[in-house]
């Protein structure tokens, strides 16, 4: 006891401007939180913040109608120019494409991802996540051109519908108005397969991990109840797998809404947002109207975010 | 060999002063130094090569050696691109296209060019020499590097013919195979094909008085437009990167669309029953300058890259490589690299008087006093593509 009080409290302060430096911080918690934090806030508040500012400031901007030149004037011209019928038509395609997508991914994940987390053990499991993730070993690109190969007019798929004598199949398919076209990769329903493709391992991924914490003892307990297969599925499983579902819908939605490549290699040449935005800021130099339409993707995720959280899609992360 | 070539890219940027005098014209260089030890260019991808992407394709390693002047290359995918270089500067030599050479030059980026230093000046084509997009009052804002027209690629099973006119892709008609031309054809997706459309309607519809296919007034340009939206009912997919477009003559059934040398050089090499043409109604077509900056740290290098530029293999070797025509005639035929005579004529040598070379579309024309500018080209171009 009286050796403890004896001793000093602290350890003297030791010499040298580091270790006094370093002794200093330590002995100021808020300081030391503060050098944490300062490295991601600046990122965060300057990197991207700072840049999302300046593209909304861009977005406020015109251009002149006769020298082409960008005023640096405050308007909202620029908007009202996402009104007009060729970019509305835009907006609407991207978003009914993300929109099918992702209700087509989820649809699609969710008997692998249940597999996956219910069935699945050892080995099985190890194959699952390969399977899964190896797509996205390989360079998008290859992939994207590979599907063009595959979905051309005389590609493999059209090969293998002759084969099988299901020609007729394909045909009434691409006769379908709006989707369909002369050749699966030239019709919104080729970029829609590419892009099902492309991002399906993003939503099976989170809609597993949900799966993964329905406790099993819950289905026994539905079924003990009494509750049919279908009940048990939309009254227990389905709610309890939905944040899951959100979280993958993030990924397979703002993915869909953001890409320009896709369309451009597989598809019939009908612009969507993210190749508005390089033509507008590239070719056109209507910086501007490039901004504004990448406003558009940000407001409408804002959304999406905002009515996602709310289903608890962040739990599944 | 990965070339990919966005051509169409133009920008309506800092047009109004593209017919005004450049802001300030930097002393031509009298005489030649020694070379600085380095060069360096902003190129299209595949113009300057060293022999690393194809050993066969080499046009940089002698002049290194020769002149110990090391060479750097930053490539640019568009003619925006290699303006916004230029802007920012570091720069000594730039290959612009007609639709930026005459904004460089407006902008004072680049500076006037003493042929007497450069030798081999008047080998170039006659037909250069003076070309409005590198010659301003007299004064030479570069050597010409590459040219070459927009031909029409078609399938010689479905045409054993050649065709005659661009009709083939603008309107709705059997081919000689018998079926239609609806989604067998193809047409460029960038905005300065509405050119195209123009130079088709000089031909067919002269009362509307089109005098330039860049030079269109609201009535000019609405007829171009109409003609576009019948050629979307036509296209199933528009082509913007060259090897896309391979891929779509091969995999695609596509039998027609407006094309480069290039692709129809390399289809060809694949053994692919394709040839190209340029119709009754001419064609459009690129021109590019070898240019100098304004505020080169490099002039002499510089010079004596413009002179090699003009005096090697480099024409003959790259014309090959690129599918472009020479801008020193003598290069198809002096066994300086591998072009011959055929070759030219097959990139279009002969056609020169035939071809609209590009330009940006300014709404100050010449032709007419009030054009319609190059950024509506590009708003209503999407529209037209989107099916407006």
């Amino acid at each position: 006891m009286s050796r403890a009080a004896a001793a000093p409290a602290i350890f003297a302060p030791r010499a040298g401007l580091a270790a006094g430096l370093a002794d200093w911080v330590l002995l100021h918690p808020r300081m030391f939180v503060f050098l944490l934090v300062l490295p991601i806030t600046l990122w965060l508040g300057i990197v991207y913040i700072g840049a999302l500012i300046a593209l909304l400031i861009q977005s406020f901007f015109s251009i002149d109608e006769f020298s082409g030149m960008v005023v640096r004037e405050f308007t909202l011209k620029t908007y009202g120019e996402l009104f007009r019928p060729y970019n509305l038509d835009i907006i609407l395609r991207t978003v009914a494409m993300a929109a099918a997508v992702t209700a087509a991914a989820a649809v699609l994940a969710f008997p692998i991802a249940y597999f996956a987390a219910r069935y699945a053990r050892g080995k099985w499991k190890a194959l699952f996540y390969i399977g899964v993730m190896l797509p996205l070993w390989s360079s998008y690109l290859v992939k994207v051109y590979a599907w063009k190969l595959v979905l051309a007019r005389e590609g493999i798929l059209n090969w293998l519908f002759a084969k099988a004598h299901l020609t007729w199949l394909l045909d009434a398919v691409l006769a379908i108005p709006v989707i369909g076209g002369n050749s699966l990769s030239v019709s919104y329903a080729g970029t829609f397969l590419v892009f099902l493709y492309i991002w399906l391992p993003y939503m099976i991924i989170p809609v597993q991990a949900a799966l993964e914490r329905v406790p099993g003892p819950l289905l026994e307990a539905a079924a003990d109840l009494g509750a049919t297969p279908r009940q048990s599925f939309s009254l227990v499983l389905l709610p309890l797998a939905l944040p899951g579902i959100a979280a993958g819908s993030i990924f397979t939605f703002s993915l869909t809404l953001g890409d320009y490549i896709v369309p451009q290699i597989v598809g019939n040449s009908r612009l969507f947002i993210g190749q508005a935005v390089y033509t507008q800021q590239g070719t056109a130099g209507n910086i501007p109207l490039a901004a504004a339409f990448t406003v558009v993707p940000i407001a409408i995720m804002g959304l999406y975010l905002w009515g996602a959280r709310r289903m608890g899609a962040f739990d599944a992360l | 060999m990965m070339i990919q070539i966005f051509r169409g890219g133009a920008s309506a940027l800092a047009l109004a002063a593209a017919s005004a005098l450049p802001l300030s014209a930097a002393e031509m260089l009298t005489e030649l130094g020694p070379g600085e030890g380095t060069v360096s260019i902003v190129a299209w991808p595949g113009y300057i090569e060293r022999g690393e992407t194809d050993a066969a394709f080499d046009w940089v390693t002698k002049f290194e050696e020769a002149t110990s002047c090391k060479v750097e290359i930053k490539t640019a995918n568009t003619s925006d691109e290699m303006v916004a270089l230029m802007n920012e500067g570091g720069f000594d030599l730039v290959t612009a296209s007609g639709d930026a050479s005459l904004r460089l030059v407006a902008g004072g980026r680049v500076q006037p060019v003493n042929t007497a230093l450069v030798p081999s000046w008047d080998r170039v084509d006659d037909r250069l020499k003076d070309a409005p997009w590198h010659t301003v009052d007299g004064t030479h804002y570069g050597t010409p590097f590459m040219w070459g027209p927009n031909v029409l690629m078609y399938n010689t099973e479905a045409f054993p013919e050649p065709p005659a006119s661009w009709n083939v892709v603008f309107e709705e008609m059997t081919l000689p195979d018998g079926e239609s031309n609806a989604g067998r054809v193809q047409a460029y997706d960038g905005p300065i094909y509405v050119a195209d459309a123009a130079l088709y309607l000089m031909a067919h519809q002269p009362e509307l008085g089109i005098e330039s296919p860049y030079e269109l007034n609201e009535a000019q340009y609405a007829a171009a437009l109409d003609l576009l939206r019948v050629q979307r009912t036509l296209v199933s997919r528009y082509w913007h990167d060259a090897f896309i477009q391979i891929d779509d003559f091969k995999n695609e059934g596509i039998v027609a669309s407006s094309s480069w040398p290039f692709m129809v050089n390399l289809l060809k090499a694949d053994g692919l029953p394709v040839d190209s043409v340029i119709p009754e109604e001419g064609a459009t077509g690129w021109a590019d300058t070898l240019m100098l900056h304004s505020e080169a740290e490099h002039p002499n290098c510089a010079y004596m890259f413009m002179e090699h530029s003009l005096n090697s293999n480099l024409q003959s070797d790259l014309s090959v490589w690129f599918g472009a025509v020479p801008s020193v005639p003598e290069a198809c035929t002096d066994g300086s690299g591998m072009q011959t005579a055929e070759g030219c004529a097959a990139n279009g040598l002969e056609q020169f008087d035939r071809i609209r070379f590009w330009q940006t579309p300014v709404s100050q024309c010449e032709s007419q006093g009030s054009c319609v500018p190059y950024y509506r080209w590009v708003s209503d171009y999407i529209g037209v593509i989107g099916g407006r």
